[in-house]
């Protein structure tokens, strides 16, 4: 049944084309709460023990030819991350209300990547798998460079070519993994046994195609450019949900098809990621413009992730997946109060034009989103980012007691600059003289509409019913991540 | 054997010739009516209204002589060989006939809708004639039948290129793509000569088994690498590939999709099947630490430099159509992977690719036809505001580029997916994959200009120096063309068990 979250999508995306401009934005709205519906659905009906391995729902022989199937499948980490699919395709959904030219384009191309991540998040069989991870890219570039802001073009060709380089990695690694195997099943995959040879070449050029997504350090310079140039909807999407598939991707695929050569790579990995952090959050301390600082920071939360991965044990990596649902909540919340809430109403993202505006007067609710969001960020304990990021710190222990030390000095960093935001763009009392901030001219004083609300309300849920609980989804994740074939 | 049969079995070709006939007699007649009428007045007449109803009499008989000939086609028995091999009857031509008739239907629809073209008669009555020489290639296993179809094809392509006589682009075109070719068909007929001086015969089979006796020879490797070069020509690979951005741009576009189409997937199947039966005792290795000599690494070679060169050109580019040429080139590059792969997972690989990638083509000059007749251009900054203007075509378009790229879920996808794993295959532990990995960052370059193509139909303005693009009059058959073709790209990107199957069992 979980599989319908796909065909709903896709369905949605050709239902709309056909509909009038106006009705658009309503059929995206139900396609996508029926998508988080069948997510919460399967989260509660499906037994836990069911949810250890990789279970297929579904198998169509696709072409027979090549040994390609139609096959979907779900454990706890897929189902980890449908769900956090579902959370943000409705609240960008919500967030996009007022979307008013060129709509249906705007609504098709968000939910081709609402469904292709679906898809990805389901496939059980490589080619289709990556047929799903491809298919993201586009609607992405469409997205940014017809609705975005600031440099779109530029930053919607950069991420584009980016993703699409990682992605011809990728190809080069499938081709090299079907043609030895002989199969693209990937229960089957799993079971394969490599020669440690071509794993050790092998597994870099897979894991570091699905890393460019994933924003690691060096190759991570599309993401603040992308996500400042996006408009809020496509911000929210990259940073919510398909920066993950790259994480995702990189777990499921290369590291369970090439266990022997994720021993030899994790620790450059692990390196990679901790200078990201480091590096990404000292960035983030210097930037004007808010969204820049929400987007290195989103770098900075992968790097988090990244090394949960690289950590090698089940902690470590089931942290990994659950930071990977807690930043996809997070991030799409900042951005929604950036993008959305401030900029629709300031015209500016700059944060000393923000700090003369007094915002945290006339826009309170946006003030209180945003400091539950800066909360969740720096991890304060309570929000779902505390229970994912010190599960990945445990792991980590373990394995790298250096990395923990030197994150430390990261998250100091991740405190400062979200604080230096959250001060500079809601509860600054410096006055910029008069004349310098046109706030008369600019300032447009609507209220939070309901839309918005609605979103921010379902993120903050979400983000708090994690961190209050995060057995909720560490006791379906853990068995699963468990059962992979890299912690044996 | 008595002449009967030979018309039984090559009904389709007699069928296609008659109707060229047919249509060249409905164009004259027409002509004459209206001949009066360009004499008094001072212009030459530019397609007066009295042909008009000549030339929807002139394409509806070609159309349905095309269509005969594919209901002919599957009355074919299923395996027949004459005159030792000079016509042959297989699954394969039977099928590879089928798609060049279509690729032909296609070509004469785009035809109808060109409104420059004086003579519409005799265009059309040439597109079939060079139909019947795509036919002959496909249909042969002889060199001397094949070079005759590739002289039909080339001639017949010639006229065709230059057919424009107002334009002096086109006469450029058709003067190169003469001058190039010829010299081409020259190599390639002197390499026969050799190859035939070492055999004795002409016929594939009896090739390859003569090279199997006495492989290592100078003169069969001067006969292959002269015989090769004439096909490398044909389907555009560098350094051969110096005629196509000139042809491409400047032929009028019936004839620019008929060369990048329907002689392509000619040319590949007949390349195909000299190398991989004709020459199949040389064939070589081209795996990076196992080079032998052959005819393998040639093709290596060649397809190497056409994805290098092609994709890096096509990135300078700022006109459409030299744009898609290059691509061509590139393109050509990667079909070589599966000849250089050899073997049936190899060939059908390469098929399958050249099929889809000429549906591809054929649809995205319709595209560019309509905004030729529009704004009198076809550089990128003329299709800018596209999407606004005409939003089945812009999506039609964007289908078309991205399969080119190689996005999923269209057939260019899979396609890509066929050909680097069938590559990938041979010469075990990955041989290939420097030629692969060649392709792929091919592939990753080639995305760029294809989006900037799409950045202006979809995002950029009507910009103030081109001509605005304010309403698009592309008449019902134009948009009909281009949106069965832009669903076939589709169609065979999430169903292409259907075409590879068959192509697949249609191997021998």
């Amino acid at each position: 049944m979980i599989a319908w979250t796909i065909y709903i999508t896709f369905a949605g995306a050709v239902l709309l084309l056909l509909f009038p401009g106006v009705f658009a934005r309503w059929i995206t709205l139900l396609t996508t709460i029926a998508g988080l519906a069948l997510g919460v659905v399967a989260f509660v009906s499906t037994p836990i023990a069911d949810l250890a391995h990789f279970t297929t729902i579904v198998k169509v022989p696709w072409v027979p030819l090549l040994g390609m199937n139609y096959h979907l499948a779900i454990d706890g980490v897929s189902l980890t991350m449908v769900l956090v699919t579902g959370i943000s395709a409705v609240s960008t959904a919500l967030f996009s209300w007022d979307v008013d030219h060129r709509q249906r384009e705007f609504f098709f191309w968000l939910l081709l990547v609402v469904g292709g991540c679906y898809g990805v998040f389901l496939s059980a069989d490589l080619f289709l798998f990556f047929a799903f991870y491809e298919l993201v890219i586009v609607p992405k570039y469409f997205l940014i460079a017809i609705f975005g802001s600031t440099n779109k073009e530029y930053g919607a060709m950069k991420l584009t070519l980016y993703s699409f380089f990682g992605g011809m990695l990728v190809f080069a690694g499938i081709l090299v993994v079907y043609v030895t195997a002989g199969s693209l099943d990937l229960n089957q995959l799993a079971q394969f046994h490599f020669n440690p040879q071509l794993q050790s070449w092998a597994f870099p050029v897979l894991f570091l195609g699905f890393a460019v997504l994933a924003g690691i350090w060096p190759l991570h310079t599309w993401a603040p450019t992308g996500h400042v140039a996006a408009p809020t909807a496509g911000s929210m999407l990259l940073a919510g949900i398909v920066m993950k598939l790259g994480s995702y991707a990189g777990l499921r695929v290369a590291m369970n098809v090439f266990p022997e050569g994720f021993q030899i790579w994790s620790k450059w990995i692990a390196a990679l990621a901790v200078i990201g952090i480091v590096y990404a959050a000292a960035v983030a301390l210097r930037q004007r413009d808010l969204k820049f600082v929400i987007g290195y920071s989103s770098v900075s939360h992968m790097g988090f992730v990244l090394l949960g991965l690289a950590t090698a044990n089940a902690l470590g990596v089931s942290g990994a997946v659950l930071q990977m649902f807690s930043h996809g909540v997070i991030a799409a919340l900042l951005f929604a109060v950036a993008g959305r809430m401030l900029y629709r109403r300031t015209h500016t993202r700059e944060l000393d034009a923000l700090s003369g505006m007094n915002l945290s007067r006339a826009l309170p609710f946006a003030a209180f989103t945003f400091v539950i969001a800066s909360a969740a960020s720096m991890g304060i304990p309570g929000f779902s980012g505390f229970a994912a990021e010190i599960t990945i710190l445990i792991g980590a222990w373990k394995t790298y007691p250096i990395a923990v030390w030197i994150i430390g000095v990261g998250m100091v960093l991740t405190a400062a600059f979200t604080l230096r935001a959250l001060v500079k763009s809601f509860f600054s009392e410096v006055r910029v003289q008069a004349g310098r901030v046109s706030t008369d001219t600019d300032w447009n004083e609507q209220s939070i509409t309901l839309a918005e609300k609605c979103g921010a309300c379902l993120l903050m849920f979400a983000t708090l019913a994690v961190g209050l609980y995060p057995k909720l989804l560490l006791d379906r994740i853990m068995p699963a991540v468990e059962a992979m074939r890299f912690l044996k | 054997m008595s002449y009967l049969e030979l018309l039984k079995l090559a009904f389709p070709e007699v069928i296609v010739v008659i109707s060229a006939l047919v249509v060249l007699a409905i164009g004259l007649i027409s002509r004459q009516g209206t001949a009066v009428a360009g004499v008094s007045s001072a212009k030459p007449p530019t397609r007066a209204t009295g042909t008009a109803a000549g030339a929807d009499w002139c394409s509806l008989g070609a159309a349905l002589g095309v269509v005969i000939a594919i209901a002919a086609v599957l009355m074919l028995p299923r395996n027949a060989s004459l005159f030792g091999g000079m016509l042959v009857i297989t699954p394969l031509t039977s099928l590879f006939k089928i798609i060049c008739l279509v690729l032909a239907f296609f070509t004469v629809c785009l035809a109808r809708s060109e409104k420059s073209l004086r003579h519409p008669g005799e265009y059309l009555a040439i597109i079939l004639f060079a139909t019947v020489g795509l036919m002959l290639l496909v249909g042969s296993e002889e060199l001397l039948m094949i070079f005759i179809g590739l002289e039909l094809l080339g001639l017949s392509l010639y006229v065709m290129a230059a057919f424009d006589k107002t334009d002096v682009r086109s006469a450029e075109a058709g003067l190169k793509y003469f001058l190039f070719g010829s010299t081409s068909s020259a190599f390639t007929l002197f390499g026969i000569s050799l190859i035939y001086g070492m055999s004795g015969s002409t016929g594939l089979a009896a090739i390859s088994e003569k090279l199997a006796a006495a492989p290592a020879q100078p003169l069969v490797a001067t006969g292959i690498i002269m015989t090769l070069i004439g096909f490398a020509f044909k389907i555009a690979a560098a350094p051969f590939h110096l005629w196509a951005p000139d042809a491409y741009q400047g032929a009028p576009i019936p004839s620019a999709a008929f060369i990048a189409s329907g002689s392509k997937v000619a040319s590949f199947v007949v390349l195909g099947k000299i190398v991989l039966v004709g020459f199949g005792p040389v064939h070589g290795s081209s795996a990076w630490h196992a080079m032998a000599a052959g005819w393998s690494p040639i093709l290596a070679v060649l397809a190497a430099l056409s994805i290098l060169i092609g994709n890096l050109v096509a990135l300078a580019q700022t006109n459409v159509r030299r744009l898609l040429a290059y691509s061509a080139v590139a393109h050509a590059g990667y079909t070589l992977l599966g000849l250089v792969a050899g073997g049936r997972d190899g060939f059908s690989a390469t098929l399958f690719y050249a099929t889809v990638y000429a549906l591809t083509l054929v649809g995205a000059f319709g595209v560019v036809a309509v905004v030729r007749s529009e704004t009198g251009g076809d550089d990128v900054k003329n299709f800018s505001g596209l999407a606004a203007q005409a939003p089945l075509l812009a999506a039609c378009m964007a289908i078309f580029m991205f399969s080119l790229a190689g996005i999923p879920p269209l057939a260019g996808f899979f396609g890509k997916f066929y050909l680097f794993s069938a590559a990938l295959r041979v010469g075990g532990n990955h041989g290939l994959l420097w030629l692969v990995g060649l392709a792929l960052f091919g592939s990753f370059v080639s995305l760029y200009y294809y989006l900037i193509v799409l950045k202006a139909i979809f995002i950029d303005p009507p910009s103030g120096t081109a001509p605005v693009l304010d309403h698009v009059s592309s008449d019902l058959l134009q948009r009909i063309t281009v949106t069965v073709l832009a669903a076939a790209i589709l169609f065979f990107g999430i169903m292409p068990d259907i075409l590879a199957s068959r192509i697949l069992a249609a191997m021998p």
